[in-house]
């Protein structure tokens, strides 16, 4: 079940409460196969196996560099403890998976950020593992598509946390120069230094309902020009509004729209 | 090369130091001829960061850098060398135009960060730093970076991708303040100097790193001691790397700043 979800003591099982609207809601009316709450219609985050699910054509996904490990090379304290946690708790190894898919038949490169993983946050192995796949899809002529749901920097890694910027941004570069097509999907939350490079690098750029995205933190803004923010502020929406997206979009429309995007970049339907 | 090692958040405040010599102050300097060139021909001209062409021993330059003053009044005016998306916009026009006419780059770096603001994020600091960072891996042009103050995270690297990176031996360079650094995984902003610690955000972390590609000596107690030494110093290495650059074919330069840093992190 989804961490966002808090099960109420009572009736066990039949009941779930969505952490945004606070709405008690009977288990058979959650739509669980999208995450997204039927009273408020919030999109609640999604891990990769689930949005593997939603998105890519069954059987189809070959994953890329599964074994990539983390290296402290800062010698951070506890950071190697804190990874073999998450690991174990999340079932990933970092805090992305890239690889090969089919989306409705459509060949692409996939690259989907996991949230539950210290924040999405991106180091050496996330930002190496989104490079290494757009240069798959430049050699190999693909699309790629990433979903990104990240808080920015991973801290633990000081300085080889800011290149991954630079070096993740370079690849996109040389995979557009090809010709190829980047759609970039942002969901809740993208912030920092995956908003400042390939979050807002994409050919088109979508975002899911609701999610939030910004470059810094509401917390630091709020101390830094000492007034409260609007409401709706860094929303998929205020993005739109403000031009710096192309389309929110409703996550069980997703699917449909990366394909037919795809395929009109191939010359249309054949 | 100053004797004493300084401990890490010892070069921090020399970094803030107020009196520490600006971008400017080194263009003065260095180059001839220097022409400001305002504006990112969108929104508006922000004030933390200057560009400009100049000269640079004869050699046709782009100059750009961030921009932070030396008293309040100044520093409101450029809001304390935090620039608005419309800042690397203008450094992206400027980068741009060098292409055009062939012409190196050298930046200055020395900023807090970009700026954290309402309107920065309405007008998309994220997609600014972006676009800076794709463009200028392919910019078909020497690049070289000098870190001459604070080095503050992605409002830092806009202006960082380079051929040649060299820092100042008392800058610093890191991917977020030490306070926000603190703050963020100690939840204690206090705690700045046991976060200047652990960062590794010297010159000399970076350089054995290998993220900088030079250090440039300045005197006991930082730059204002000397500025006519540093700059000195940063002439020296300045017309050492653009000869060696200007002789590189361009898809060799290219290929090779993808390869910097392809193999850095």
């Amino acid at each position: 079940m989804n961490i966002e979800l808090k099960k109420p003591s009572i009736p066990e099982g039949l009941w779930i409460k969505c952490i945004s609207c606070n709405d008690t809601i009977y288990r058979d009316d959650y739509d669980e196969k999208f995450n997204i709450c039927p009273n408020c219609n919030k999109h609640h985050r999604l891990d990769v196996t689930r949005r593997l699910e939603i998105t890519v054509d069954k059987g189809s996904f070959k994953e890329y560099d599964a074994d990539l490990k983390t290296v402290n090379k800062l010698n951070f304290p506890k950071y190697i403890d804190k990874i073999e946690l998450l690991e174990e708790k999340t079932g990933l190894k970092e805090a992305v998976v890239t690889g090969e898919c089919k989306i409705n038949k459509n060949k692409a490169v996939i690259a989907i950020m996991d949230s539950r993983f210290l924040m999405g946050s991106m180091g050496s192995v996330v930002g190496e593992k989104i490079t290494r796949a757009i240069e798959k899809a430049t050699a190999k002529k693909l699309p790629i598509i990433i979903f990104t749901a990240s808080g920015g920097a991973r801290m633990q890694e000081g300085i080889f946390s800011l290149m991954q910027m630079a070096k993740t941004s370079a690849a996109l570069k040389r995979h557009s120069n090809a010709g190829q097509l980047y759609i970039s999907v942002l969901t809740d939350p993208t912030t920092g230094g995956v908003t400042a490079s390939f979050a807002m690098l994409g050919d088109i750029i979508l975002a899911e309902t609701g999610a939030l995205i910004g470059f810094a933190g509401r917390r630091v803004i709020e101390q830094t020009i000492n007034q409260q923010l609007p409401e709706g502020f860094q929303t998929a929406e205020f993005l739109l509004e403000h031009g710096f997206i192309d389309k929110v979009v409703n996550r069980r429309e997703l699917k449909d729209i990366l394909s037919k995007t795809i395929e009109i970049h191939k010359g249309g339907k054949r | 090369m100053s004797k004493l090692k300084k401990t890490p958040w010892e070069k921090v405040c020399i970094a803030r130091k107020a009196d520490r010599p600006t971008s400017l102050d080194y263009i003065n300097l260095l180059f001839n001829d220097f022409i400001e060139l305002h504006g990112d021909r969108n929104y508006k001209d922000d004030k933390a960061i200057v560009g400009g062409i100049a000269t640079f021993n004869n050699i046709p330059v782009t100059v750009i850098g961030q921009q932070k003053g030396r008293n309040t009044k100044e520093n409101i005016e450029r809001n304390f060398g935090m620039p608005h998306p419309e800042g690397y916009r203008k450094a992206l026009r400027l980068m741009k135009q060098a292409e055009k006419f062939n012409r190196p780059i050298i930046c200055f770096i020395d900023t807090p960060g970009a700026f954290c603001g309402l309107e920065a994020e309405e007008r998309g600091q994220g997609e600014a730093i972006a676009k800076n960072l794709m463009e200028l891996s392919d910019l078909k042009v020497p690049i070289i970076s000098i870190i001459i103050g604070e080095g503050g995270s992605g409002g830092a690297l806009a202006l960082g991708i380079a051929d040649k990176i060299f820092m100042l031996e008392h800058a610093i360079y890191s991917i977020l303040s030490p306070e926000g650094f603190a703050t963020i995984l100690w939840k204690d902003s206090k705690r700045a100097k046991e976060a200047a610690n652990v960062m590794k955000i010297t010159a000399q972390n970076l350089y054995k790193f290998g993220i900088i590609d030079e250090i440039i000596s300045e005197p006991e107690e930082g730059a204002h001691e000397d500025i006519e030494f540093v700059a000195e110093r940063m002439k020296k290495q300045l017309q050492k790397e653009i000869k060696h650059l200007m002789k590189q074919n361009k898809n060799q330069l290219i290929k090779t700043r993808y390869e910097k840093y392809r193999k850095m992190a």
